[in-house]
């Protein structure tokens, strides 16, 4: 790593690996523009693996920009482009020859508002499965079924009524049945996008806890509004304000001794 | 200074917080003054005035502990907000020891009737005792003023304190070896040396606290000490 580079080309504070834990994800001068527009700019991040990262900043600041860079979700939009690099296990994601469908499985997403397919619950899970071609049999399939369901804490609440919708679930559960139907194709990144903005506490909770017990097997990235959920679900934060990558570090220091002035406002509520 | 917050009812509970622990600094500050002077003067009408004033600071320390635990579950302060809020509840705390300490003093006015009052050893208290005023305003403006260097300043000034305990306690055992009708009025004023010594002791508490409100961290360095009472014996002398 040459942490010259990284001066020069951000203006984070602290823009090191971090924690001695072998990053997962690595973002090298990433540039996002909306046509005219210059909406991330020159972004240097490390995520390290089986952690929780999360990307606090105000609306506008270009979290959600960069969130989806890491699984080319910005491809979708015809006016934006995206400079720079970012490797996932030391693999360039922008590589030409990379498979945008392939990736998509390795990185899954969790959106704001909760988005089951129109199908029963045990089709939501297995339908990423099924068209990656995971199971070989119906026995197969209905094992990846149940152990996603499982890890997303839901199965219990759901095992009696696999064949109802899955829209009929409440608000927190469909959030759950979309992590149960991300974490189906075994991915390594899950990128979650506000993911308890349109939950209850209760299920917020539940959301938080499952995050905690899901970073022992995969890397999580999440955009937070809440300053509190990131201090208490993440490892490490990284702020953002205005495109630019101000600073990011242990979560930990992040919320208690932040270096820049401009961290320091925002967390404490006093950006204007 | 800090920008202020987007909630302006947040930076009102923070300046009523930090109005609160000056309002007890200075009931503190005054006790202090009032309970030497009733010891030196044996005042035993003032003395009763420390006690009752000790009944009023932790009035207010008790509700300036209600007032920090409702900010913090109201607002969720973060970095230096809760660094405030933290502040301002242990300084109300040592401030409230403090008071503690001028009532032990003040209590033992009344017992210390007698013929034998060397004015010298009252001074030496009297010394001591200005000395720890004068550590308690400082650390108090330091407190208000977030002023590092002089927070530094009063957690490094303790040391003399504690070397002035350690003279006084050996002189009044000279005192008490000479005569032993001096050793109830020795003890007394022995006791309210080292009453004033933990007040100076809180002052260095008060001194840390500011440094980690500003900081984010404990200082360091480990406090230079100055009492060896602990260690003195009669050959000391």
């Amino acid at each position: 790593m040459n942490s010259m580079v990284q001066v020069k080309h951000s203006e984070a504070v602290g823009a090191a690996p971090g924690i001695g834990v072998k990053p997962k994800v690595i973002a090298r001068d990433v540039n996002v523009y909306y046509g005219e527009k210059h909406a991330l700019k020159s972004v240097d991040l490390d995520v390290p693996e089986r952690s929780v990262t999360a990307l606090i900043g105000p609306s506008g600041c270009g979290k959600s920009t960069f969130l989806r860079c890491i699984n080319r979700m910005n491809d979708t939009i015809p006016i934006a482009r995206v400079t720079g690099k970012i490797e996932i296990d030391e693999r360039d994601i922008y590589d030409p020859t990379l498979d945008v469908v392939q990736l998509r499985a390795r990185v899954g997403m969790v959106f704001q508002k909760p988005n089951p397919f129109p199908k029963s619950i045990y089709e939501n899970v297995a339908y990423g499965p099924k068209i990656h071609g995971f199971a070989r049999s119906k026995a197969e399939l209905d094992e990846i079924v149940t152990t996603s369901l499982q890890k997303a804490g839901l199965f219990e609440e759901v095992k009696d009524r696999l064949n109802e919708s899955g829209t009929s679930l409440s608000g927190g559960q469909q959030q759950r049945l979309c992590i149960a139907r991300a974490i189906a194709v075994s991915p390594e990144v899950i990128l979650m996008d506000e993911p308890c903005s349109a939950l209850d506490p209760i299920a917020t909770a539940k959301i938080e806890e499952l995050m905690d017990e899901l970073r022992a097997n995969f890397t999580i990235i999440i955009v937070t509004h809440s300053m509190q959920q990131a201090a208490r679900v993440s490892q490490r934060t990284a702020f953002f304000h205005l495109g630019i990558l101000v600073e990011e570090g242990a979560t930990e220091t992040m919320f208690t001794t932040p270096r820049d002035r401009r961290t320091q406002d925002y967390i404490t509520g006093r950006f204007g | 200074m800090m920008n202020e917050h987007t909630a302006k009812a947040f930076d009102a509970d923070l300046l009523d917080l930090t109005q609160k622990v000056a309002e007890m600094g200075g009931m503190a500050e005054k006790l202090i003054a009032d309970s030497v002077e009733a010891l030196a003067r044996r005042d035993i009408e003032l003395a009763k005035r420390v006690v009752a004033g000790d009944a009023a600071i932790d009035a207010l320390q008790h509700d300036t502990e209600e007032k920090a635990v409702l900010t913090i579950a109201r607002r969720q302060p973060m970095a230096i907000d809760l660094r405030d809020v933290v502040g301002a509840l242990r300084v109300s705390n040592d401030l409230e020891r403090i008071g503690d300490l001028a009532k032990n003093i003040a209590k033992r006015v009344t017992a210390l009737n007698g013929d034998f009052h060397p004015q010298k050893l009252i001074r030496g208290v009297e010394h001591m005792a200005t000395l720890v005023l004068g550590q308690l305003k400082r650390v108090l403006d330091a407190y208000a003023g977030r002023d590092l260097t002089s927070a530094l300043a009063v957690w490094k000034g303790d040391e003399q304190i504690d070397a002035m305990c350690t003279s006084l306690f050996r002189e009044l055992l000279t005192y008490m070896m000479e005569d032993p009708r001096n050793i109830t009025f020795c003890i007394h004023l022995m006791f309210c040396a080292k009453n004033i010594e933990r007040m100076g002791d809180h002052a260095t508490n008060i001194a840390e606290t500011v440094y980690y409100m500003v900081e984010g961290r404990a200082i360091a360095d480990p406090r230079p000490k100055g009492d060896t009472t602990s260690f003195a014996s009669m050959q000391a002398s």
